[in-house]
């Protein structure tokens, strides 16, 4: 069977294929055509989408050009959530490419952060990881890594570094073996149906009793919607990383394997297709 | 770490074990009678049962017992008869011992005992000091006593020869009745005993020493050379009466006396096991005495009459008594100390067995007494039904204390209504020492009391302050409620399971109150307090838990290590630990575990492919660039003067042009104030070799060229930390570049530096490429975790491994390990490993008219204490473990197993310094040496898991064709005290046990060639051929003795396809001549080489060696890996040498690779060599042969 660490490989190599369309509403010169692209799952948008900006500025104005944002049928999209957790939210279950509808004006105040530069979404990032870190080991090891080390996790995502980035990384996902686990297991639950923008909560990968717990304990606790009796149809699908883990599956390991750079485990809850 | 045995003995005298790996008590059911005491060392245990007797239960062995008895058979010649069994009247016995003096014929041997057998008949020894004799076996002298040689001369007078017979112990996994043999007109018998004293000798699991007292008082004592055969019970003159004595795997020995006080023995040694005296120590609290006493090594334990526990301080070899006495927590009736100075102790309010947490070297008084809560077998028959039931792995081992809990209850209730008249054993009182508080009621309520009053212990933890100040006359009705409601109190026993971890100073507290009545609402709280965490309802059907109430414990045979993982307590941490071991290693529930494993890998390669597949044509977001990781490191100057400078170091790693990964290295330095620097590519190096040491975090990287040259680029990291993060990045970095990545493949060359390191390389078909193959300076080695001395493989990637402590390890298919973390290691099959070896230094003294011998040498004489050559000072204060990842684990002490021997005190003598040493003073002689050695521990992690119990010294596996479809592989191995084994392995597991083959003599070295050839090196440094192995009889029939090269000991030899190559003491390689399919013992020997170490033939007849002295070499010259250049089929022997990796490596094993070589050179007559040589083993005895044994 394949070794644990082919997942690491699997879920930072995954790619979302997307079509890139100016919204109609924008002002332009000439046609503006589509624009295709590979978007890395674990990335986020604005921090991978310099090339977009580039194609589309070419028919654009200089005046007409405000912040750009980007849109996924009416609804805006969070840059500062993973793109494959706004893919899955959003937009699973229908046909590839994903069609992403840029916009240079109107941005949606109310919706959306603004990102000016690279740095406010490095500052996004790390804040993230130390967030997390601080749920699994009380800031411990975040706080023994140096600067350098902070740097080094940064340009591993955004030079798309697998091996730079858990060279790093790794540190990040040890535990102390006697423990059976991270303190709390960093994780925020998505879901469409809600205003809230996600769960999360105090979490432990082991019960006082020692037992592991799963997905579906985490589940059972924090959206008991999601785990259906087993002749009921099924209500909604878990996702993560666009697929469905079974709910034995242990969170630690989920945790350690399935997170996303910032180390949160993100998980998406969308009601299932109804056909 | 092979699992080992807790013995105890149950107040109604039922033997118990329970082994490290296991999770219930085994009933020792072979004991029909019941015992009153037990004392275990790992490979057996003695008793007294309550008749008295001493019993002995040996653990069945894969190697047995064996005790070669011997006699010799003496002729003279005369005239008439020639050679005759008629002697002079002076001359000694015809059958005779070897000294001449005693009488012994053959018919007069008698076995010891019923519980031995012979193994087979009396036969001739036909081994002469490693030589063979002509038939007949006679040896000739000119007169006896003399010195006899093999060949008979025109004086040889007199003639001798050996004849030997072995019996066997058979009386294994049995209890066995020692008789005793009573010579006082009363009869005296035994009250305790103990046994000990294998450490002080160096043999290994050398002579026992078994301590006894005696009901009257006395104390006799009894050695062993070898478990099952004692010498007699001798007295040892005590001043007082004794009543309970405990010796140590050293030379600690204490016991009891009547009155309180402790006696020490003094003047234990090597020389003198029985001592010479008695030190008297006074009771650690004035007024109470001690009624019981424990050591171990380097510690003693006591209990006094008031239950409390002492730790003795200070205590060693040197200091038998120790310094003074440290109070411990904890109210206890018995202790025990087992190996490695752990501690075990049997309560005294609740009779259970407490393991002492967190004794380790440095902390020998330990952390904190965990109760060792596991079912009996007898209960657990009950519930296995419902146990299988459960299926997360996570709630199975709690689920299993529960579900016993109702079993215990009825099974004891019953066996104490049975035993209710005689109540438990008769035990022979120790003075006034108080009873153990055997329970005399059955009731429920007693058993209610126990556990409340566990829980008042416990739970105090949780509530100090509130617990002292309970009125004492709640408790009667206390017990009222329990037994109105025993669901109620049974939750608290759950959750008291839980999470014993007392603190000192609580438990205490908690124990003083206790002593004056069982704790009373406090066990109201815990159960409040497990109410609300529990689920009342799944505990209540299970019914009371009434725990095990225990006599006795010894741990003397029982092993257990920082690192090892014990399932014996149910609390919270060991199950989390548990289920983390669960997800890591996948070994509780595989199957289920699979499934959710195996739903998100294909999930995830689904997802790849419908997101990805017909996109791909799509641009990446990210271009890739180029990644840098630079840091500061001191390099070894390439040129004169040599040394360290600090320097800059830089690695550039980018994708080369079809994706794969390649880098360069960079080291930026300083020289004349002009900044310059030297780079190296990523794919041009061919190894990188820690070279850890105690002054210098270093590592060495070479490149073919530099591989040639014999000069690495050598850097030192700062910290240790820092060179791990390199070498793993530099690893990883080389191994993208070359393509190379996961476990080593089944062809892989495996080897070994002299460190304990272990490389791997991938080999090429063009490795073996004939005429011009890859020069082996090319090769690419990466390293794998792990700490080995030897390690063997085959083509079906079996893989063994065998540490310098003995152990033997197997492959476990994974990689990585070590300071390898994160992406250069695999996860799940990555195991704790840990290798002890000696450090040894040498005591130099010289002799002068006026002192004699004293350590004032010559102004130009070595150091007084240095290593082995001299040069280097070595003292036993500054002489520091290998490298920091080892630590001592033994005091300095001297080693008289050193060649040449030793006298009593450990000296060798020579006439000057540095000469040939040995062990007898002679007036020429006006210098000394004797060695110390001092053990050290290193504990890693790496892809290998050990194979208890044997440990080994030599190992070897059937070599297989690059097709091979054999499914059972041979194994031969031998064990470290020279016995040669034999099983057979399926690739896929090593799975059977351990066959021993009948051996006259101990062995160092053995090989199995392709066609099951095995031939075998013994200790004495002769050869032997085993005859008729086959796949059919993978034992072989018997030994055929190989004389060997004149004047030469053999140490080492290796079977490829045909070939048969060995290694003597000398260094020379010699290739066995003759050896064809129906002669395969070959007809003669020829010398091929000097100066080699080891030689490994592969299954295509590939000779590579280590090398010492190779041209070219600086320091590091010994060990180079060498491949010997053209060997064909017709040409085994090939012609020169290649030089590859070194130096500094130790061994090498080719016999995984059979990957034919392609074939352009000749074709057709290569195919015609292996066609016409068909090589078989002749199942006929040869005659020209010389069996030696059957």
């Amino acid at each position: 069977m394949a070794d644990d660490k082919d997942v690491l490989r699997d879920v930072w190599f995954g790619r979302i294929p997307a079509c890139f369309t100016l919204s109609p509403e924008e002002t332009t010169e000439r046609e503006a055509e589509p624009y295709y692209l590979l978007l890395p799952r674990v990335s986020y948008l604005t921090l991978v989408t310099d090339k977009v900006k580039k194609h589309f500025l070419r028919v654009m104005k200089t005046e007409d050009v405000e912040e750009m944002w980007f849109e996924y049928e009416g609804t805006p999209l969070k840059w500062h959530y993973p793109i494959g957790v706004l893919f899955d939210l959003h937009a699973s279950n229908t046909a590839l490419p994903w069609n992403v509808t840029v916009h240079f004006k109107n941005f949606p105040e109310r919706d959306l952060l603004h990102c000016s530069s690279n740095s406010v979404i490095e500052a996004h990032f790390m804040s993230c990881i130390k967030e997390a870190d601080a749920l699994k080991h009380k800031s411990q090891v975040i706080n023994d890594m140096q600067k350098k080390d902070h740097k080094q996790l940064w340009m591993g995502l955004q030079n798309d570094k697998f091996d730079q980035f858990w060279a790093m990384n790794r540190k990040l996902m040890e535990y102390p073996t006697e423990e059976g686990g991270f303190r709390y297991i960093p994780f925020r639950i998505y879901q469409t149906t809600s205003d809230r923008p996600f769960i999360q909560k105090l979490f432990r990968p082991v019960s006082p009793e020692g037992h592991t717990l799963t997905l579906g304990d985490l589940l059972k606790e924090l959206f008991p919607a999601a785990i259906c009796a087993e002749d009921e149809p099924k209500r909604f699908q878990v996702m993560i990383h666009g697929i469905e883990p079974l709910l034995e599956t242990p969170i630690q390991w989920l945790s350690e394997h399935l997170s996303h750079p910032d180390n949160f485990l993100h998980i998406s809850i969308i009601p299932a297709p109804s056909d | 770490m092979p699992s080992s045995l807790l013995w105890a003995v149950d107040v109604y005298g039922r033997v118990y074990s329970l082994s490290t790996a296991g999770q219930q008590w085994e009933h020792c059911r072979d004991a029909h009678l019941e015992f009153k005491r037990v004392t275990a060392v790992q490979q057996c245990c003695w008793s007294i049962a309550c008749d008295h007797n001493i019993y002995l239960y040996v653990h069945a062995s894969e190697v047995p017992i064996r005790y070669q008895e011997e006699t010799y058979e003496n002729q003279r010649w005369n005239p008439v008869d020639g050679f005759s069994d008629r002697l002079l009247p002076s001359d000694r016995w015809q059958w005779s011992d070897i000294t001449g003096l005693k009488h012994q014929p053959l018919g007069d041997f008698q076995l010891p005992s019923e519980n031995w057998e012979w193994e087979a008949d009396w036969y001739i020894d036909e081994n002469f000091g490693g030589e063979p004799t002509e038939k007949g076996g006679w040896t000739y002298a000119i007169d006896f006593p003399a010195t006899y040689t093999k060949d008979k001369k025109w004086n040889s007078c007199v003639r001798r020869r050996r004849w030997i017979r072995y019996r066997r112990y058979k009386a294994q996994d049995t209890w066995v009745k020692i008789p005793s043999e009573q010579t006082e007109s009363l009869p005296d018998p035994f009250n305790d005993i103990t046994c000990g004293g294998w450490e002080i000798t160096e043999e290994p699991r050398g002579c026992l020493a078994l301590w006894a007292v005696s009901l009257q008082g006395k104390v006799r004592t009894q050695f062993f050379i070898q478990s099952c055969r004692g010498s007699v019970w001798e007295e040892v003159p005590v001043p007082g009466e004794v009543v309970q004595i405990s010796c140590g795997p050293g030379d600690l020995v204490w016991a009891v006396l009547w009155e309180g006080h402790l006696l020490v023995r003094e003047g234990v040694g090597r020389d003198c096991l029985k001592g010479s005296s008695w030190v008297t120590v006074e009771s650690p609290s004035p007024g109470v005495g001690v009624v019981h006493v424990a050591v171990g090594v380097n510690v003693v334990w006591a209990v006094t009459k008031d239950h409390k526990v002492w730790f003795r301080r200070g205590v060693n070899s040197h200091n038998p008594c120790g310094s003074g006495w440290i109070g411990m927590v904890g109210e206890m009736v018995m202790i025990n100390v087992g190996l490695s100075d752990q501690v075990w102790a049997i309560g005294f309010e609740d009779r259970a067995v407490y393991f002492r947490q967190g004794v380790t070297a440095s902390e020998l008084s330990g952390k904190a007494w965990k109760v060792v809560s596991v079912p009996r077998d007898s209960e657990r028959s009950h519930s296995s039904a419902s146990a299988s039931s459960l299926q997360s792995a996570g709630c199975f081992f709690g689920g299993e204390v529960r579900l016993q809990s109702q079993a215990s209850m009825l099974s004891d209730a019953d066996a104490e209504t049975e035993r209710a008249g005689g109540e438990v054993v008769p035990t022979p009182e120790i003075g006034d020492a108080p009873k153990p508080r055997i329970p005399k009621v059955t009731s429920d309520s007693f058993i209610s009391e126990l556990v409340s009053d566990r829980e008042g212990q416990i739970s105090r933890r949780d509530v100090p302050p509130a617990g002292p100040s309970i009125p004492e006359e709640d408790h009667p009705e206390k017990e009222l409620e329990d037994r109105a409601s025993p669901a109620q109190v049974l939750s608290p026993s759950q959750s008291g399971g839980v999470d014993p971890q007392w603190s000192n100073v609580d438990l205490e507290e908690a124990q003083t109150h206790l002593t004056s009545g069982p704790g009373g609402d406090a066990a109201e709280t815990s159960s409040l307090s497990s109410v609300a965490t529990y689920n009342l309802a799944l505990e209540e059907p299970y019914g009371l838990d009434e725990p095990p109430k225990w006599a006795w414990v010894s741990g003397g045979g029982c092993l257990v290590e920082c690192h090892t993982q014990l399932n014996w307590f149910n609390s919270s941490t060991s199950t989390a630990l548990n289920s983390s071991m669960q997800a890591m290693s996948l070994s509780i529930t595989p199957a289920q575990t699979a499934a959710w494993r195996k739903q998100i890998f294909e999930q995830l390669s689904e997802r790849s492919k419908r997101e990805m597949e017909n996109f791909m044509h799509y641009e990446q977001a990210i271009e890739q660039s180029v990644w840098v990781k630079k840091g500061t490191m001191q390099w070894w100057r390439d040129w004169k003067p040599h040394k360290w400078v600090d320097v800059q170091f830089a690695l550039e790693q980018f994708s080369g042009v079809e994706g794969n990964k390649d880098g360069i290295l960079f080291i930026y330095y300083t020289f004349n104030d002009e900044k310059k620097y030297l780079h190296m590519f990523i794919n041009e190096v061919t190894i990188l070799v820690p070279v850890l040491n105690d002054s210098k975090h270093t590592f060495a990287i070479y490149t073919a060229e530099r591989t040639k040259q014999r000069w690495p680029m050598r850097l030192a990291a700062a910290t240790e930390l820092e060179m791990h993060d390199w070498l793993a990045l530099l690893s990883v970095s080389c191994c993208d570049s070359r393509g190379i990545q996961g476990p080593p493949s089944k062809q892989a060359i495996w080897s070994v530096t002299c460190k304990g390191d272990i490389f791997v390389s991938e080999p090429t078909k063009e490795l073996e490429a004939s005429p011009y193959p890859t020069p082996c300076a090319q090769m690419f080695w990466r390293q794998v975790g792990g700490h080995l001395r030897i390690i063997e493989s085959n083509s079906l990637g079996v893989v063994w491994g065998i540490g310098y402590d003995h152990t033997a390890w197997v492959h476990t298919g994974g990689y990585g390990g070590g300071f390898f973390q994160g992406l250069a290691s695999s996860t799940d099959n990555i195991y704790t490993q840990t290798d002890v070896k000696s450090v040894y230094i040498y005591e130099n003294q010289r002799w002068n008219p006026v002192t004699g011998y004293t350590n004032r040498g010559l102004p130009t004489d070595r150091y007084m204490w240095s290593n082995a050559s001299g040069l280097k000072e070595c003292t036993k204060n500054n002489t520091k473990p290998p490298s920091p990842n080892w630590t001592w684990v033994s005091d300095w002490t001297i080693d008289y197993a050193v060649p040449g021997g030793t006298d009593r005190e450990g000296w060798q003598y020579a006439a000057d310094f540095p000469a040939s040493y040995h062990g007898n003073k002679t007036l020429k002689d006006f210098v000394r040496r004797r060695r110390w050695a001092r053990k050290c521990k290193l504990t890693t992690t790496g892809p290998w898991q050990e194979v208890p119990p044997i440990p080994l010294s030599d190992i070897t596996i059937l070599p297989c064709g690059p097709k091979s479809t054999v499914e059972q592989v041979s194994l031969w191995a031998i064990s470290n005290k020279g016995d040669i084994l034999c099983r057979l392995d399926t690739s896929q597991t090593p799975g059977s046990s351990w066959l021993h083959v009948g051996t006259d003599q101990p062995f160092k070295s053995i090989s199995i060639g392709a066609v099951h050839q095995v031939w075998a090196i013994a200790k004495d440094g002769s050869a032997f051929y085993r005859g008729s192995v086959s796949a059919q009889n993978p034992a072989g029939d018997c030994w055929y003795h190989i004389p060997s090269p004149t004047g030469q000991k053999l140490k080492q030899v290796s079977v490829g396809r045909t070939s048969v190559y060995t290694v003597d003491e000398n260094g020379n390689l010699w290739y066995r001549h003759g050896v064809t399919p129906s002669y395969p013992q070959g007809s003669s020997w020829e010398h091929i080489s000097n100066n080699v170490r080891k030689v490994s033939v592969g299954p295509l007849d590939q000779v590579w060696v280590i090398a010492d002295k190779v041209q070219g070499s600086h320091s590091l010259s010994c060990g180079t890996v060498c491949r010997r250049l053209g060997v064909l089929p017709m040409e085994p022997k090939g012609h020169s040498w290649d030089y590859g990796i070194g130096g500094g490596w130790d061994h090498i094993t080719v016999r995984g690779n059979a990957m034919e070589a392609p074939r352009i050179v000749m074709p057709s007559l290569t195919d015609n060599q292996t066609a016409t040589r068909p090589l078989q083993t002749s199942n006929q005895p040869e005659m020209n042969g010389n069996p030696v044994g059957c």
